[in-house]
């Protein structure tokens, strides 16, 4: 029975490919074909650099889950045995370390680079709702990922982390256990850790990334001026006036992102491998001891908003479920950004003086936290983290009224470089 | 405007690698530089670690063998000098006393001493083993303002003699490093001393990490080559990029 | 977007310079991946070379010793098992163990440094079951012309008294003989050449 050619007309071995699978399509759609805004800026090598610490962080993860031993009794020694016996262990276990705050370093400016855009904008809300969930997603595979070594940081960090699900009126506690598998974090909370963290949250996560990618190449990339390039196409190609391949253009653009990138990843795995404590925390090279809480419990640096939030509510009402919800609230808000911004434009570009100034006081105000939730608490620094919360919530929440009272600017037919 | 966004770029950066002292220890410690390339200065710590530490701490991450070829020693000097628990030299370093008898003796089995230095700096062991002091209040006659009320006897005494703190003037605020009077002098010199502690700390530091040395000079082969790989791929890029009005 | 003034040549250059380097990188970044599966410090310092008693070894006896997770024996020959060794050789697949695995110290008839002492890895060469030592002769259950040697449970291939393999069995080498050394008359290093003098 003669089968119907590919309109590509590719003949040969890719010919005999391209009768029965979509290679050749799959290639054109997504890279040769897909046609890019030519005006990306800086702001637009985070999405490629973040696919790359997946990788990277998803290879390296693999040959060390070849020598990491999930027990209680055995963990601390194993990830030793990864530093000193394993050849090579050492850099496989510095690169998947600062791979993990390298990730969230991304991760971060690539949502602002959204949030400056409006990369969240009609049509664009689903990219951005997936966008959120591997952000969620993230969170819960480095939590995992922290309490492994079992070091008395990932001990203690486990038993604050889990409490937080203790905090919920009547079933918290039973909840809590439930959780743990045990009255406290034991052998059955780093098992199942070390499950999730390997095989179930690696797989949404590379599920999600890909939903992330079809949703983008169906409506096409926005870009730092905000207007939509399909709106003016070449009336004999069809292509859009003011786009070019993804590839090779922005292949070889992104490549020069990935060798910075690989070069100041490269300068802390090989000159500052606990990257100042932020990396691998001190206490953490001593071993659980569930005796012994370490003198500042702090939680990894890229956690230190949602933590600043978190101590910054008090307990009221006979408990502490508020300051969860308000943490928690701070990630669900970001969910509803492409219904909150309410502005005729998309750019920051075309935003007036009361957008900006909001925009870079929230990028201050969330560096801020970040820095709060690092410190130990004092009484000043919790009147400040207040503040920063009140404001967090109050960028989101006031947006569908002050981005419509803000002046804008008319946007441009074209793009601009 | 476009700079006010970079602006918060550069403080999402910085605020990524700026290295803020999140461990804020209580007292100030000694500020120590460990030189982890100087083999002589590990030879004589793996030794005085071996004769003064080891009877009660172990390195239970370090095997002999591994320290004999990071700091140059032949396997058979290692097994005349360094092995007194009838180790093979495969075998890491075990403390010939059991935790059982160290709880039974100190309260507590004394640590491990692998990571130590990793989980508490090279300065703080520089001033801890410097700092013991007379204190007639304590079960073992000494204190350490470094680690208040230690189960550890002051096993280096004998070298550095033996101090008292000197306390403040009533009134004066307690700051920067602990002052202390030596009222009966040690067999070293306090230069020998402190050269004698450097090269324990010395090789504390190397025990805790054992590939730093070779970490470091791959890493400068590995810079150099992304370097030139990032101007490549820069060259590369503006040269598509000609296409590109 | 157009093509107008552009230069091949360059373009290509660049396109080929870029890919070799950045190939060469890739490919060194590989190795750190791959080197990481072999046997780790743990697994060299377990399998470091094991000192043996064998001062209290009786004529025909054997005893194990494990080296790097290998059985080795260790057999006491009488002057009755030496004998043998000569008269099987007409009926062996390999006698000189030209094609089989054994130190080079160890390519003789008794198949070891010591005629008296045969040093072995206790593995079929067939499928790598643990031969038996079958000292006694005539042994009929064996073979009818038996004159003592090993035989495997498995697939019943048959061995001489140094474990050269008999003609026609199922296994097709001699079985290997380890690096050993003796450090003294009483005590051999399983694992180390003999020290050259």
């Amino acid at each position: 029975m003669p089968i119907t050619p590919n309109p590509y007309k590719t003949t040969g071995f890719l010919g005999w490919i391209d009768d029965r699978f979509p290679l050749t399509k799959l290639w054109k759609d997504h890279l040769s074909e897909y046609y890019a805004p030519k005006n990306f800026n800086f702001w637009y090598f985070f999405g490629s650099l973040a696919l790359l610490v997946l990788v990277n962080q998803l290879l390296t993860g693999i040959f060390l889950t070849m020598n990491y031993k999930p027990a209680a009794d055995a963990a601390f020694d194993s990830v030793q045995y990864i530093m000193r016996d394993v050849p090579w262990g050492w850099l496989l276990r510095y690169m998947h370390a600062a791979g993990a705050s390298a990730f969230f370093i991304v991760v971060y400016l690539h949502m602002f680079r959204g949030i400056l855009y409006g990369s969240h904008r009609k049509p664009r809300e689903l990219i951005w709702i997936f966008g959120t969930l591997i952000f969620l997603c993230l969170m819960a595979e480095a939590f995992c990922g922290y309490v492994l070594p079992w070091g008395n940081m990932s001990y203690w960090g486990a038993e604050v982390i889990i409490s937080l699900f203790g905090t919920i009126p009547y079933v918290g506690h039973a909840l809590q256990v439930w959780i743990q598998g045990d009255f406290a974090p034991a052998d059955a909370t780093l098992n199942r850790l070390f499950s999730l963290h390997v095989i179930a949250l690696p797989f949404v996560l590379v599920a999600l990334v890909v939903l992330h990618l079809m949703a983008l190449h169906e409506v096409g990339s926005n870009n730092p001026d905000g207007i939509e390039i399909k709106k003016k196409k070449d009336p004999a190609t069809g292509i859009p006036l003011d786009g070019i391949p993804f590839h090779p253009y922005y292949t070889v653009k992104d490549l020069v992102g990935v060798g910075v990138f690989l070069i100041l990843f490269s300068a802390v795995i090989f000159f500052a491998p606990t990257g100042a404590n932020l990396v691998l925390e001190k206490p953490n090279f001593i071993p659980a001891d569930p005796q012994v809480t370490p003198p500042e419990i702090t939680p990894a640096w890229y956690f230190g908003v949602f933590y600043a939030m978190l101590r910054a509510v008090p307990a009221f009402l006979h408990t502490q479920i508020w300051g969860v919800l308000v943490m928690f609230g701070a990630v669900v808000i970001l969910f509803f950004l492409p219904w909150l911004d309410r502005s005729p434009v998309k750019s920051i570009r075309y935003k007036g003086a009361l957008f900006k100034t909001l925009v870079v006081l929230f990028a201050l105000d969330f560096v801020l936290l970040n820095y709060l939730g690092m410190q130990p608490v004092n009484p000043t620094r919790t009147l400040i983290a207040r503040f920063g919360t009140i404001y967090y919530y109050f960028f989101f929440l006031a947006m569908p009224w002050y981005s419509r009272l803000d002046k804008t600017k008319p946007e441009p037919e074209r793009v601009t470089s | 405007m476009i700079r006010l966004h970079r602006l918060a770029a550069a403080a999402l950066i910085g605020l990524a690698f700026a290295a803020p002292a999140l461990h804020a220890q209580e007292t100030e410690t000694m500020p120590f530089t460990p030189h982890t390339g100087d083999l002589k200065s590990l030879q004589r710590g793996a030794r005085d670690f071996i004769n003064y530490c080891s009877g009660c701490h172990s390195m239970k991450y370090l095997r002999y063998n591994r320290l004999a070829q990071d700091l140059g020693i032949p396997e058979d000097l290692v097994k005349k000098n360094l092995i007194f628990t009838g180790a093979k030299i495969g075998d890491a370093i075990e403390t010939a006393l059991p935790s059982k008898l160290g709880t039974q003796w100190f309260g507590r089995a004394p640590p491990d001493l692998t990571l130590e230095a990793e989980a508490r700096g090279a300065d703080w062991i520089y001033s801890y083993l410097q700092s013991f002091y007379l204190d007639p209040s304590r079960p073992l006659g000494v204190n350490n303002p470094y680690l208040p009320n230690p189960a550890m006897p002051a096993v280096l005494g004998s070298l550095q003699g033996w101090q008292v703190l000197e306390k403040a003037a009533p009134g004066a605020e307690e700051a920067g490093l602990p002052h202390f009077k030596t009222v009966v002098p040690g067999r070293m010199t306090a230069e020998e001393f402190r050269g004698f502690v450097a090269d324990l700390t010395n090789f504390m530091v190397y025990a805790a990490e054992p590939v730093r040395a070779e970490r470091v000079r791959l890493g400068w082969k590995v810079l150099v080559y992304l370097v030139i790989l990032t101007v490549l791929f820069y060259l590369l890029k503006k040269e598509f990029w000609r296409d590109v009005h | 977007m157009s093509n107008e003034g552009v230069d091949g040549g360059r373009r290509r250059f660049l396109t080929a310079a870029t890919s070799v380097v950045g190939a060469a990188g890739a490919v060194a970044a590989v190795w750190p991946f791959l080197a990481s599966l072999k046997p780790s410090a743990k697994a060299l310092a377990l399998g470091a070379p094991v000192a043996a008693d064998i001062g209290k070894l009786e004529e025909g006896q054997q005893v194990i010793f494990v080296w790097q997770g290998l059985n080795i024996w260790v057999l006491r020959r009488s002057k009755d098992m030496i004998a043998s060794l000569s008269q099987v050789r007409p009926r062996l697949a390999d006698p000189n163990s030209d094609y089989s695995q054994q130190p080079e110290y160890c390519k003789n008839e008794h198949r070891s440094i010591k005629p008296e002492y045969l040093v072995m890895n206790a593995k079929c060469t067939h499928l790598g079951c643990m031969p038996e030592l079958k000292a006694q002769h005539p042994d009929v259950s064996v073979d009818p012309d038996w004159l003592g040697g090993y035989l495997c449970p498995c697939h019943g291939s048959r061995y001489d008294l140094s474990g050269r393999v008999f003609q026609s069995q199922p296994a097709p080498l001699n079985m290997m003989v380890p690096p050993y050394r003796y450090a003294s008359d009483t005590m051999i290093i399983i694992g180390e050449d003999p020290k050259k003098s």
